[in-house]
């Protein structure tokens, strides 16, 4: 195994390309690593990204939206004065991901490009239009958070490209989020079921909303019926009975020892109703 | 293969070794550095057993490659006590007998003081939460938590 340390992402994403063997990136490791020690996947070559220039940096935009750092690790994220008051959802997903000592090295990158349907890190940032710079041997593109998943395990990624950021749109006014999963323990354990929810309010009324569940599905998956059912409520019964349905009918989950599909699927619309309240009540200033 | 020469900071000194590119902190400190107190427990960041911190932030050094650590500043159980003398929480885990097979012990002590260093006056809940990643098969857990929260309630007082 070839170890790396490229000073740009142009230079990693060189490596990767003209590399014959499997290739790895390694930010936080809390995948890549345990992956190697178990032989489950042994790179010929490992890039590490973490000596270029502005990886752990967390950078507020003009427009007031956020760029992450893709070797930013979780407890920086929790740590950070104001990021968590804009998204609050967000920094809490990221959170939940494993112990101390993981939240000092993970990465919500790394989270994503994992590809697991059930990663914590992602429902959040797919609510909230998150979208990566992809660095690849023809230059550099946006893509959205939500095409980054393909399938348990796989990612639209080719060949030599890296992503080289997290970018998080501007919060705007009356606007809030959230995520909560299940899990049959209270700490360190996968989601059985996770859902985001972010909301923008005027008044009482929800004028703007986005659902996306978690474990339920191969990929993580924003349900367009679940906003729908959201917006131009107040949250009242009749809406939250409305989303709950809407999200047990997206839900297509595997059936295992730690969840059948009767309990995902009804954890999921429990969970959506319960998001969906600590959104709301975020969005209009009564929670932090 | 050739290997990779590393230079960095344990417990306050300089120190250097070769490692071979797969290699963890863990392998290094233990097999390069003669430092066997950060222990080997499952390999893959669940049980806590190899916790140390790097730059000021705990982690498992298993899942940290030896590599990784050029121009870092590891500190190790070793560092714990000073000249000789036991750190609060060392003391506290022999009075309240909070260890049995020991294992564990190391790494418990490093992420407890870790802890402490960001908030001397934790709640049984939050240190609860921060030690969730430390595995005990022994002691039942509850020694150790009163024997953290008496160090820490000894600590604040001596402050």
């Amino acid at each position: 195994m070839q170890y790396h340390t490229p000073p740009s992402f142009e230079e990693a994403s060189r490596i990767a390309a003209s590399a014959s063997g499997t290739t790895r990136f390694l930010a936080g490791g809390t995948d890549v690593l345990v992956q190697l020690r178990s032989d489950l996947v042994t790179p010929d070559d490992l890039i590490d990204v973490k000596h270029i220039p502005g990886v752990k940096e967390i950078t507020r935009q003009e427009d007031g939206g956020w760029r992450i750092g893709v070797a930013v690790a979780g407890a920086e994220m929790t740590e950070h004065p104001d990021l968590g008051r804009d998204w609050p959802g967000i920094v809490e997903g990221m959170d939940l991901i494993g112990s101390t000592q993981i939240q000092g090295r993970a990465t919500l990158v790394g989270n994503l490009c994992n590809g697991s349907p059930a990663a914590d890190g992602v429902p959040a940032l797919v609510a909230a239009g998150a979208s990566v710079t992809v660095t690849g041997p023809n230059g550099a593109r946006d893509v959205a958070v939500a095409d980054i998943p393909t399938g348990p395990g796989k990612t639209c990624l080719e060949k030599g490209e890296v992503i080289s950021a997290l970018n998080i749109p501007a919060r705007g006014e009356n606007g809030g989020d959230a995520y909560l999963r299940f899990i049959p323990r209270t700490e360190m354990d996968i989601a059985v079921v996770g859902c985001a929810v972010t909301l923008r309010v005027d008044g009482d009324t929800i004028t703007e909303a986005r659902v996306v569940l978690g474990a339920v599905a191969p990929t993580i998956r924003a349900v367009q019926a679940c906003a729908d059912a959201l917006i131009g409520t107040t949250l009242d019964d009749a809406a939250l009975e409305a989303l709950d349905k809407a999200a047990r009918a997206a839900c297509e989950p595997i059936d295992d020892k730690r969840g059948t599909v009767e309990f995902r699927t009804d954890v999921a619309g429990v969970l959506a109703r319960r998001a969906a309240k600590i959104a709301y009540a975020r969005a209009k200033g009564e929670q932090s | 293969m050739s290997k990779i020469h590393v230079t960095t900071k344990v417990n306050g000194d300089e120190v250097e070794y070769l490692c071979e590119p797969r290699e963890t902190l863990l392998d290094c400190l233990r097999d390069h550095l003669d430092l066997t107190g950060a222990k080997e427990g499952c390999g893959t960041g669940d049980c806590g057993a190899c916790s140390v911190t790097m730059d000021g932030r705990l982690v498992c050094s298993c899942l940290v490659l030896g590599a990784e650590a050029q121009g870092k500043e590891i500190a190790t159980i070793e560092g714990m006590a000073e000249d000789g003398a036991l750190h609060p929480l060392q003391r506290k885990f022999i009075e309240h007998a909070a260890l049995q097979c020991g294992i564990c012990t190391p790494g418990i002590l490093v992420a407890a003081k870790s802890l402490l260093e960001k908030n001397p006056d934790p709640t049984e809940t939050e240190m609860r939460y921060w030690l969730a990643g430390n595995l005990c098969r022994c002691t039942g857990y509850d020694k150790i938590i009163r024997a953290v929260m008496d160090a820490a309630a000894e600590m604040r007082e001596a402050s």
